[in-house]
């Protein structure tokens, strides 16, 4: 099995990494991965190594079966195959990785009395959203907020927030505490691009300042490309991957996304 | 504990605090309808309405599985019914393929016929339809020490899962990447609204006992735009209506459960024009 030997990271991620992280280069480990509904396979044999503060970007066709990867990811669908986190570089001592997850929706609708300091307050405490609020919360909140751009959005309501608002809020969420690893999943609902970029930009920020491992499904190839590391094409099974510009240029690629053959350099 | 209770309610103005039964069917209302909204208030969230309502329903199964087993309180049966009924449905959920509408609908329908025909075997449904309608004015004394019991058990539960139901009907997806076991909450939560809708059942009546639970918390949700607002206000206007309709039912003689659903309905309303009100302004 696969280690996370010969990751090089560059010395600012490690700098920035937690204490148990300081002796090593840790990683995430997917190894071996399907996901069956019924007689069908949506996920066929995925390996997966994320290291530490990479992002990378799942791409491929609708019903390719990126956002099934995810939900088994989170724990949502039961899978073959193994998810590991190793802290140093050890496969030894593999966890069970800490996930921070990022839906593509939230089931709150627009009337609906949830404001986001509500939803924080249920995600990191166990103390009833019902009752009188115990101090501490709302700072750590806010805290959270300023972190992706969004500390003016505490008091708002969920329901109220556009589709980009949503998804710094949920980040801010998956951040608190500190995961092992980012899983976001793009929503589906329509968000300029220039959104798009901005956002993609404060995953990026954030995956260096907390040396995270960030696994993302996006539509928006041109603002992913410039934000990831790897682009990991999928089609049930996995068809090609590396580098963002490299990967669209392999013709398996393409043909999995529908775009006509590269054109040529020379 | 009760005898200062009916010395307190004795200080009350009107002509009904001069009897036992009302002062008694009181304290019923005040314990049974705050709980009823809270129950209403995690019962939207989730959309659980159906499951509620059917759960209701069941309650005639439950009466009918006492009487072949030869009971004759049907209370018993009733609470074991339900929390079977609550159970079987959280399994099926988990494990069949068919939507949870449907399975909550042929369940429901299949326990109410079978309560039914149980029931009217020769004839003898009449003797249940108390059961329908409901009767709070004959609430015992031994009744409110199991109700004031089950209130605080069943208050206490829901507060103590309050934020993990709330993650999972926010996104059930976002709930598991947060450690939450959305399936036993969810299951806890499903056992415990059939516990208390069928304590209830008795003195509310199985026709009506489902709007007690939404009414309130659906007015609250018009009214409040936090999480705490919405639980408080449901609270305060349930047991409001709760004890509004116990003494319109007195001085109207009319059936108190559906009463008090009938003002609850009213501030539904008067909580939508609010809400209209205040969008336009």
């Amino acid at each position: 099995m696969a280690t996370c030997a010969g990751a090089a990271l560059p010395v600012a991620h490690q700098a920035k990494s937690r204490a148990h992280r300081a002796g090593g280069v840790c990683c995430v480990q997917v190894h071996d991965l399907s996901v069956r509904f019924g007689a069908h396979w949506a996920v066929q044999h995925v390996d997966l190594h994320v290291h530490c503060g990479e992002m990378v970007t799942l791409i491929g066709p609708n019903g390719a079966g990126k956002t099934t990867l995810l939900r088994a990811l989170v724990g949502e669908i039961p899978y073959q195959g193994t998810f590991r986190f190793e802290a140093v570089h050890d496969a030894a001592h593999a966890t069970t990785p800490r996930v921070g997850y990022v839906p593509q929706q939230v089931a709150v609708d627009k009337t609906a009395p949830v404001t986001v300091l509500d939803l924080f307050c249920a995600a990191v405490s166990a103390w009833p959203v019902c009752l009188a609020r115990r101090a501490g919360v709302r700072a750590q909140a806010a805290a959270a907020l300023a972190q992706v751009d969004a500390q003016a959005l505490l008091a708002a309501r969920v329901g109220a927030l556009s589709g980009g608002q949503l998804q710094r809020v949920l980040l801010a969420l998956a951040l608190t505490p500190v995961p092992d690893i980012v899983l976001l999943d793009e929503p589906l609902t329509a968000m300029d691009h220039a959104g798009v970029q901005a956002f993609y930009r404060t995953v990026s920020r954030l995956r260096e300042q907390f040396d995270l491992s960030v696994i993302m499904v996006s539509h928006d190839l041109a603002a992913a490309a410039a934000v990831s590391d790897r682009f990991i094409c999928l089609q049930q099974r996995i068809v090609g991957q590396g580098p963002p510009h490299e990967v669209l240029t392999e013709p398996a690629v393409r043909a999995a996304l529908g775009l006509p053959p590269a054109p040529s350099l020379a | 504990m009760m005898n200062f209770w009916h010395t307190l309610v004795q200080q009350l103005p009107g002509d009904w605090t001069q009897y036992a039964f009302m002062r008694q069917a009181l304290l019923a209302v005040v314990l049974m309808t705050p709980v009823c909204a809270l129950l209403g208030c995690v019962v939207i969230n989730k959309q659980m309405a159906f499951f509620s309502d059917a759960v209701g329903h069941s309650a005639l199964t439950g009466i009918a599985c006492g009487v072949l087993l030869g009971l004759t309180e049907p209370r018993p049966a009733m609470l074991l019914f339900a929390v079977l009924f609550a159970l079987s449905i959280s399994i099926c959920r988990r494990y069949a393929a068919a939507s949870l509408d449907t399975i909550i609908g042929l369940a429901m329908a299949c326990s109410v016929a079978l309560g039914v025909v149980v029931l009217s075997r020769q004839g003898g449904f009449q003797r249940y339809t108390n059961f329908l309608v409901g009767d709070i004015l004959t609430v015992t004394t031994a009744e409110l020490r199991l109700l004031a019991l089950l209130s605080v058990v069943v208050g206490a539960v829901i507060l103590a899962l309050f934020n993990r139901i709330f993650l999972t009907s926010v996104s059930t997806a976002l709930a598991i990447s947060r450690g939450v076991p959305v399936w036993l909450v969810e299951t806890i939560l499903a056992v415990v609204v059939a516990l208390f809708v069928m304590i209830c059942i008795p003195w509310i009546g199985l026709l009506v006992i489902n709007s007690l639970l939404l009414l309130p918390a659906a007015a609250a949700r018009n009214l409040a735009r936090t999480t705490r607002g919405y639980v408080l206000w449901a609270v305060g206007l349930g047991s409001a209506s709760g004890v509004a309709g116990l003494l319109l039912s007195y001085y109207l003689a009319t059936a108190t459960g559906a009463t008090i659903v009938l003002i609850a309905a009213g501030v539904f309303a008067v909580s939508l024009l609010v809400r209209r009100w205040r969008a336009a302004a």
